[in-house]
Order: structure tokens, then sequence, then C-alpha cells
């Protein structure tokens, strides 16, 4: 299934400044039990979002007005936790095309890219800067300029680049999906099998 | 050129590389269960596409699965619905599957291995990230997302960047009362829940050797809680005379021709690894963690680190000892619990109930305390009643319940009540993880009985 293509986006941002957040607090386990792939996005942060009652936590980032935007901006080590792509599907049901933080979980990093979200890596020093422009001007903007792979402040014009291995762009950019890529190899790991030990 | 046994077996199994992009990787056996799997069979029937090899392709139930009253039709619709889809999908592609109620059904990651499915020097895959359990064979095992699970179904590989490499030696023998459960967790707490992001990690050195395929899969199965993409140890005769003769395995000449490559299995003298960690065994006490990830973890007998001590933000560290109800510098011995869970992929195999069983037996469980006694498999459940540990353990007060995930993740009926505390053998100690508002303390199957006839934490050391 190819997804959107993804080019430059330039939106405001949400901020989580919280490290080590998990795919569980992303999506709880006991959302997971659909057989299709809609309404995630109504469960993104279900337990930080809504009280038990079901009301919502108006402290939470996604609940204050002051935040909107594409991109989500999370402290270090987002994503960790269990393989549930749900996690990213619930990101990009919600809206966001973009994930920002200083370092990323592997299969988190795995499953956005394979889903058409864009994780953007940048230093811990440059996150900082990120939060502080959102913390003095709630609406702050950013550009994610994927074919120059650069993010940028838009208000300060400070920009990183970030790492992106060209396979891998080249499929953000025209919405192509790996499954595409295998199915027309298919001859070739056939053959591949054929000489296999186990 | 010398190489590391992961190098080995990933470089074995690449169909092609693509410059500057992931490897093409070559899939061996393909592990399935009702959670991860149904948008990708959707995905499938979308490209009208069947699964490429069903032999190759094993699926079970286990995550939303009751384990009381498994006769009787699952009450959860949404569940029930998971359930069907997984088993139409199943029939649908000629992929054996292992439902409720079947006699092999349990956790993925028990019954793979118990029926020779896991195998040194294959790939395994599953939706699931304790796919690293498998690692403990030698096998390149790890979890996928979906989108990958689709493309295993659809064409046997994924697509790949190639981990670097960790190794993890440690060295010397365990101390009494230490079990695999505390070498993982003491590993996790020194390196952090992100240390080994990047990474596959060989586990190697005298004591990892000395550890049986349970416990060595215990090791492998919590790579992923320090971000490993997995963990492999080495194949030896344990690891042969484990999978000899089970229904999967190769028999006769077979088995003499996957013999010469498993052989070859081990890392070469002078390869060299990325990274290197190397600790001591005796160091090692039981451990149990205080906070909301598996990297806050601490020997049980010591304090609770204060914020300044440990690497990453203060905010965030204070935030998770909020949740717990708990304060820097305080002790954890002592501190009241409410629920003890025994089992999961982590410490669900017959191991964990014999070493369980082995501090309950002759004394009581705590009265305020709920146990829930987990097996992994209806293997795992059958031997708990032929060695007789059924009878010792009902004897102190408990019960046993039937296989699957159970309270690790709160996604089917075994959740504990926000707010209460819970020992638990499982994996991940994350806010809500066993239930929304959920405390979780991890800990070893001995960590746990003790606490589970104490009603508190307890050092099992001062039980024996």
């Amino acid at each position: 299934m190819a997804y959107d293509k993804f080019n430059i986006l330039k939106s405001s941002a949400v901020p989580l400044p919280i490290e080590n957040i998990d795919t569980d607090q992303i999506i709880p386990a006991r959302f997971l039990k659909a057989t299709e792939r809609v309404g995630f996005g109504d469960n993104l942060f279900r337990d930080w979002r809504y009280n038990q009652d079901d009301s919502l936590k108006s402290e939470f980032p996604l609940n204050d007005k002051r935040y909107s935007g594409k991109i989500l901006v999370g402290g270090k080590n987002f994503g960790s936790g269990s393989s549930r792509e749900h996690a990213a599907w619930a990101v990009y049901d919600y809206g966001f095309r973009c994930v920002v933080s200083s370092f990323f979980a592997d299969i988190f990093r795995n499953n956005c890219l394979n889903i058409g979200v864009l994780p953007v890596q940048v230093s811990a020093g440059f996150l900082q800067k990120i939060f502080s422009a959102i913390d003095s001007e709630s609406d702050s903007k950013f550009t994610i300029d994927l074919p120059k792979q650069t993010i940028t402040i838009d208000s300060s014009g400070e920009f990183e680049n970030f790492k992106i291995n060209s396979y891998k762009k080249d499929n953000m950019l025209n919405g192509f999906d790996d499954i595409d890529y295998l199915m027309n190899i298919k001859d070739q790991i056939g053959e591949f099998a054929k000489n296999t030990p186990l | 050129m010398s190489k590391t046994l992961f190098d080995k077996v990933w470089d074995s199994h690449v169909v092609q590389q693509i410059e500057d992009g992931p490897d093409v990787l070559f899939i061996d056996r393909h592990l399935v269960h009702e959670v991860t799997s149904p948008v990708a069979f959707l995905g499938l029937k979308n490209r009208g596409v069947k699964v490429m090899s069903p032999k190759r392709t094993f699926a079970t139930a286990d995550h939303n699965t009751p384990t009381i009253n498994q006769h009787l039709p699952v009450a959860d619709l949404l569940s029930a619905n998971q359930l069907k889809a997984l088993e139409e999908n199943a029939n649908e592609h000629g992929i054996s599957y292992w439902g409720l109620g079947h006699e092999k059904n349990g956790i993925v990651h028990v019954v793979g291995p118990e029926y020779g499915i896991t195998q040194p020097g294959a790939t395994i895959v599953c939706g699931d990230s304790h796919t690293s359990t498998h690692g403990a064979f030698g096998a390149i095992a790890f979890g996928i997302g979906t989108s990958e699970v689709e493309m295993v179904l659809s064409t046997q590989c994924i697509m790949q960047p190639k981990p670097k490499t960790m190794r993890i030696n440690v060295n010397g023998s365990l101390n009494k009362g230490v079990t695999p459960k505390d070498l993982a967790l003491f590993i996790i707490s020194k390196l952090s829940t992100s240390g080994a992001t990047g990474y596959f990690v060989e586990y190697a050195g005298e004591v990892f050797r000395s550890l049986s395929m349970e416990g060595r899969m215990t090791v492998c199965n919590l790579s992923i809680e320090m971000g490993a993409r997995g963990g492999i140890i080495a194949p030896d005769e344990k690891t042969f005379e484990y999978i000899k003769d089970r229904e999967f395995t190769q028999k006769g000449a077979a088995w003499d021709k996957a013999m010469t490559y498993w052989s070859t299995l081990k890392t070469d003298e002078d390869a060299t690894f990325d990274k290197e960690h190397t600790f001591k065994g005796d160091a090692i006490e039981p451990m149990i963690t205080y906070g909301t990830n598996p990297g806050m973890g601490m020997g049980i007998s010591g304090g609770i680190p204060t914020a300044e001590s440990v690497d990453g933000g203060v905010a965030t560290y204070k935030k998770s000892l909020d949740y717990m109800g708990y304060k820097e510098g305080e002790s954890m011995i002592g501190k009241k619990i409410d629920f003890v869970f025994l089992g999961s992929c982590t410490n669900g195999r017959i191991e964990d109930f014999r070493a369980f069983t082995e501090i309950v037996e002759g004394k009581k469980k705590a009265d305020h305390v709920t146990a829930w006694l987990v097996p992994g498999s209806h293997k795992v459940l059958n031997a708990i009643k032929e060695e007789g540990l059924l009878n010792t353990l009902e004897a102190a007060g408990f019960e046993l319940r039937e296989p699957g995930c159970s309270a690790c993740l709160a996604m089917n009926d075994d959740k504990i009540p926000a707010g209460k505390y819970a020992v638990s053998t499982s994996n991940r100690n994350f806010e809500g993880r066993q239930g929304p508002g959920s405390r979780t303390l991890l800990a070893s199957p001995t960590v746990a009985a003790a606490a589970a006839v104490t009603g508190v934490v307890t050092d099992p050391r001062s039980l024996v």
C-alpha cells in the first residue's frame, strides 16, 4: 500500500518534553484489538490524554489549545518498547506527519518509515532549542525539508541536518513502500530460498 | 575475514544489498499472533497475494486470550473477533494454527522453541518485540511491525539496515539466589533502557554458558528492554540436546546436515565488535525495579537511586518515581505489594515454576496478595502437574491459570487495578502496562515468590 508523499513540511509542533516515551504510552495494548487500520488516533496517548472517566486532562500538550500542528516533538529515546505498529498508526491517524527527537527506538523508527511518518533525529542541543522556541511562542513554525534533509526553526533560521538513507528517502518522496520493492524481486527471492539450509 | 556469530548468520541470509539502503533479508521462520497480523493479512488480500511460504509460517493465539475457562467462548467481543480473524487467515493461507484450546497453544515465544521451530542459525521474526527470545538458540530473532509482517507473509523477506554489533561478557559465576532474570535486569540497569539501541548483542562468557536453555531464553528475551535489536548466544551441546527430537526438528540425515551448518555458528577468535561490555557474575544480587522502565532496576538490598546519580533528565526521573509512589533513597525491602504475576514469555517456563515453588514450599500465600500463576504453554502446564509442583503450590494457597500472555500487557481480562503494586516476572514496568494506573515491580520468579508469601518486597535469600 503506497502512502502519502513527503517533501517539505512547514508546521507548528506539539511538544512532549519527556524521555523514554514507550509505545504503551503512545497506544495502550487494550486498544490494539481492531482488525483494520482505523480509528487509532482517538487513542493516541490515551492514558496521558484522558482521565479514567474519559474526561480530558487539560494540562496534557495534546489537549492544550496553544499547541497544534503536524510535527510531534518528543524527548530522548522516543518509541521504546513494544513493536506495535499501531503506535505509528496512532501518530499518523491523529494528524502528525513527522516526529522529532534526539533518539529513536529502532522498531518504532522502522514502523514510521514504513507508513510515511518521517522520524527526524536531531542533536540533544537542537532538540532543546526546538522546545525553547515552542516555549517562548507556542505556535512557532518549523520547516522539515526532506530533499535537503534539514529541519529549521523558522523564527531564528537555525537549522540542523538529519540522516535518512537514500533508499528510504526516495520511498518517502515518492510514497513507495517496501512491499512494492520486494514483490518486484520475488523471483530472485524464490531462487535464494532453494539454497537455504533451514 | 573474521566474523562474529551475528555477521555469519545475517550475511548468509542477505538476498540483496541496496546501496545506501537496507539489506533484503531472507526469513526462515515467521511466527504470527492475533494482534499484529490482521492488518497485514488485509494488505495481502488488497494486493491479491497469497502467503509465499506457509510451511515457514506458524500462528498461535496468546495476547488477548483469557487464562481461565478457556473452554468457553471468549467473552470480549473485540478479542473474539481478532482470534476469529487469525483462524480464518491461517485456514485461507494454509498456515498451521494453534488456537485457544489446541494442545500446542501457548505464548508464541514459549511454544516456538518447545516444538523445534526455533533453530540455531535461523532468521526468525514475529510481530512482537520479545521475539529476541529465540536468540538463545543462536538464531537472529527480532520483533517487527505489521508492515514488515506483511512483507514476510508475501515475500518471506524484510528490508532491514544491518545493526551494529555489541558483545556483553559476564564472567565467573552467579551467586546463590541469583537467577537469569536478575542477570538480565542487572545488565539493563547498567546500560539503560536505550543503551543497546541500534545494536545486536551477543552474550558471551562463563555465566551465559552455564545457564540452561530456559535461562538463556529469559536473558535474550529482555534484550529489547535495553533497546537492542536482538540478543544471541552461540549454540552448544545444551542447545543441540534441547532441540533434538522435537516435532519440527530435522531427523536422520537432515539432522546431520543441519549439524554441519550449526557447528560453524560461533564468533571467530579475532572478530571485533562495535562495542563491548564486561561484568563480573558475582557482583550481581537479586534485582527489582522501582521505576517505569526496565532500566530502573537495583539490587534488592539497596536504596532507590537519587535523580542526580542516574543518567537522563531529572524531570522524567521524578515523574517516574511519582507514578510509583516512591521516593529517592528509600529501601525497596518491606514495600507492601498487592499482586504477584508469575508468567509471560520472559518467565513462564518450567524452570521458572520450579524456582517459584522452591521458595513457597511449606509456606502460605499472604492473605492480601492476589497471585496469578500462568504457564507459558500447555507443555509447561503439563510439566507443572507431572513434576508435582502443582500439589506444592496448592498446599501453599496458590492456583494455576491456563496458558497465555495474561497480566504482562493488560490486553486480556488479567489487569492490575489502578494504584496497586504488582511484583511481576514479566518484562515491562511502563506506566499502565499491566492495567491503567497499575504499578509494576519487575523481578525474578524467586523474588516474586518471596513477595507472594510475605506480602512485601523481600530478599529471597532471607527465606532459604
